[in-house]
C-alpha cells in the first residue's frame, strides 16, 4: 500500500499552493498526494494543474471547510 | 455547480470577463470617463484618494464608482456561491506597503497593468515599455516565489473582518452620492472633502449609475472567473499556463475593436491622452508595480475583488493603494503628461529595494 504524501497549502497565497502541488507532484516517484486548501480558487487552480499534468484527481470537501484533493497517477 | 459556474470556473472564465472588460472600458470612455481610462484600478483608487482629501491634485479628485461596484459585484458573487470568507492574518503590514508601493510604479506610468492593457488597445504606444517593465517585474517576482518567497498563511477570521471593506465601500458610495463639504476654509466657510475636480481627468467621469452598474458586472465576473492581470503573466513564465492570459488577450482583442467601432483608436506615442512619452519611467514604474503585485499575490484588481470576499489582507492591500496615491501627490512622486515628477524615479527606486527584502527574507516553511 503506497502512502500518501500530504500537502497543507491551506491559506497560501496564489501561486503557492500551485507550486507546492508541483513540487510534490515532481518529488514523488510513486503513491498519491494529498493536497489541503482551504478555498475554491486554490481547490480549481491545483485541480487544472494536476489534470495537466495526467493525474487523476478527486475533491473532498472537508467538514471543518476547505478541501482535501487526492492526486494520483 | 450550476451551468453558469461551471462555465466560468472552466478555460471560458477570464476570457469572458476579458471580453466584458474589453467592452465595457470604452464605453465608459464614451461615456465620459478619461482616455483609455475606462477602468484603471490605480487611477481609480488615487481619484478617491483625492475625494477624500489624502491628496490635494486639484486635476484628479473623484470617488470613483467603478471601484465600489468592484467589491460590491465581488461581494455579490462569494456570497451567492458560498465563497465568502473572512481571513486575516498573512503579513497585513507588509501588503500594507505593497500596496503603497504598487501604486507609487503605477502612477510614475500613468496606470495600473488593466490600463496599460486598454492603452495599448487605444493605440497609446507608450503602453509598450510599460507592459515591458510590468513583465520583468512579474519575472523578478517569480524568481522569489521559486526560492521559497511567501508572506505566510492566512487563517478564517470572525466576520466583522470581512465585511469591513464592503461597509468602508458603502460609506464611499454615499459620499459620492451626497457629496457632503465636510472640510472648513480658513474663513469657516464648507469645502471639500468629498471633493470633485472641475477641470483634468478627476472631472471626467461617466454617469454614476453606469459605472456603477459596469463595476458591479465585472466584479462579479472576475470574482467567479478569478480574472488576474499580473497571474496572467506569471503563470505563464511559471507553468507555461495561459488560462488566464487568454482574459487578457481576449481583453486587448475586445477593447481594440470596441476603440475602433467607437472611433476612440488613435496610434502613436505623442499626445496621448493622460499619459507621457518617457519610456525609461514608463518602464521602470511598472517593474515596481508588476514585482509589487506578484509579491502580494495579485493584481490591483483582484486584491479588489478579494477583498469584497472577505479578504483582509486584500484589503489592506487596497487601502496601502488608497494612502500610497495621497503619497505619491503629496510628495511629487507621481508623473503628469509632461513626464515623470521630480521625485518619482527615486521612490521607484526605494520601492524595488523594499520589494526586493521582502522577497528575499519572507518565508513560509514547505510542511510536508
Amino acid at each position: 500500500m503506497s502512502e500518501i504524501h500530504i500537502v497543507d497549502a491551506s491559506g497560501l497565497s496564489c501561486p503557492q499552493p500551485v507550486l507546492l502541488t508541483r513540487r510534490a507532484l515532481r518529488e514523488s516517484t510513486d503513491g498519491a498526494i494529498a493536497i489541503l486548501v482551504d478555498n475554491a480558487t486554490s481547490r480549481d487552480n491545483v485541480r487544472r494543474l494536476a489534470e495537466r499534468e495526467g493525474c487523476q484527481v478527486t475533491v473532498e470537501e472537508l467538514p471543518e471547510g476547505g478541501y482535501r484533493l487526492v492526486l494520483s497517477r | 455547480m450550476s451551468r453558469f459556474n461551471r462555465l466560468f470556473i472552466s478555460r471560458w472564465g477570464p476570457i469572458i470577463a476579458g471580453i466584458a472588460v474589453g467592452v465595457l472600458a470604452p464605453v465608459l470612455v464614451h461615456l465620459g470617463n478619461p482616455g483609455n481610462m475606462g477602468i484603471c484600478v490605480a487611477c481609480f483608487t488615487r481619484d478617491m484618494s483625492g475625494a477624500l482629501g489624502l491628496h490635494r491634485a486639484a486635476v484628479v479628485q473623484y470617488m470613483r464608482p467603478e471601484i465600489i461596484g468592484f467589491v460590491f459585484g465581488a461581494l455579490i458573487a462569494s456570497l451567492a456561491y458560498k465563497e465568502f470568507q473572512p481571513r486575516t492574518g498573512s503579513a497585513p503590514l507588509l501588503r500594507f506597503f505593497l500596496g503603497m508601493f504598487s501604486i507609487i510604479g503605477a502612477l510614475v506610468f500613468l496606470g495600473c497593468p488593466w490600463r496599460a492593457y486598454l492603452r495599448l488597445s487605444g493605440g497609446d504606444w507608450n503602453a509598450i515599455p510599460g507592459i515591458v517593465g510590468l513583465v520583468i517585474g512579474v519575472v523578478i517576482g517569480v524568481v522569489f516565489l521559486k526560492r521559497g518567497y511567501s508572506l505566510g498563511r492566512t487563517h478564517p477570521a470572525p466576520a466583522a473582518v470581512g465585511w469591513i471593506m464592503p461597509a468602508l465601500m458603502g460609506l464611499f458610495l454615499l459620499l459620492l452620492l451626497f457629496a457632503p463639504q465636510l472640510g472648513r476654509t480658513p474663513e469657516g466657510d464648507p469645502t471639500g472633502p468629498i471633493f470633485f475636480s472641475v477641470t483634468g481627468p478627476g472631472s471626467m467621469a461617466a454617469p454614476i449609475a453606469i459605472a456603477l452598474g459596469v463595476g458591479l458586472l465585472i466584479g462579479f465576473l472576475a470574482q467567479r472567473s478569478r480574472f488576474c492581470t499580473v497571474g496572467a503573466i506569471r503563470d505563464v513564465i511559471l507553468m507555461r499556463d495561459s488560462h488566464l492570459l487568454n482574459g487578457v488577450v481576449a481583453l486587448v482583442i475586445a477593447a481594440a475593436l470596441t476603440n475602433l467601432a467607437l472611433g476612440l483608436f488613435r496610434p502613436g506615442f505623442a499626445d496621448q491622452p493622460v499619459a507621457h512619452t518617457n519610456a525609461l519611467w514608463n518602464a521602470g514604474g511598472m517593474v515596481l508595480s508588476g514585482l509589487a503585485f506578484t509579491l502580494a499575490g495579485g493584481c490591483p484588481g483582484r486584491q479588489v475583488f478579494m477583498s469584497g470576499e472577505g479578504d483582509a489582507d486584500a484589503s489592506i492591500f487596497v487601502i496601502g493603494m488608497l494612502v500610497g496615491a495621497g503619497v505619491a501627490h503629496t510628495f511629487n512622486l507621481a508623473s503628469s503628461p509632461a513626464g515623470p515628477a521630480p521625485y518619482g524615479p527615486v521612490a521607484v527606486v526605494i520601492g524595488l529595494a523594499f520589494c526586493v527584502i521582502i522577497g528575499l527574507t519572507m518565508r513560509e516553511p514547505v510542511t510536508a
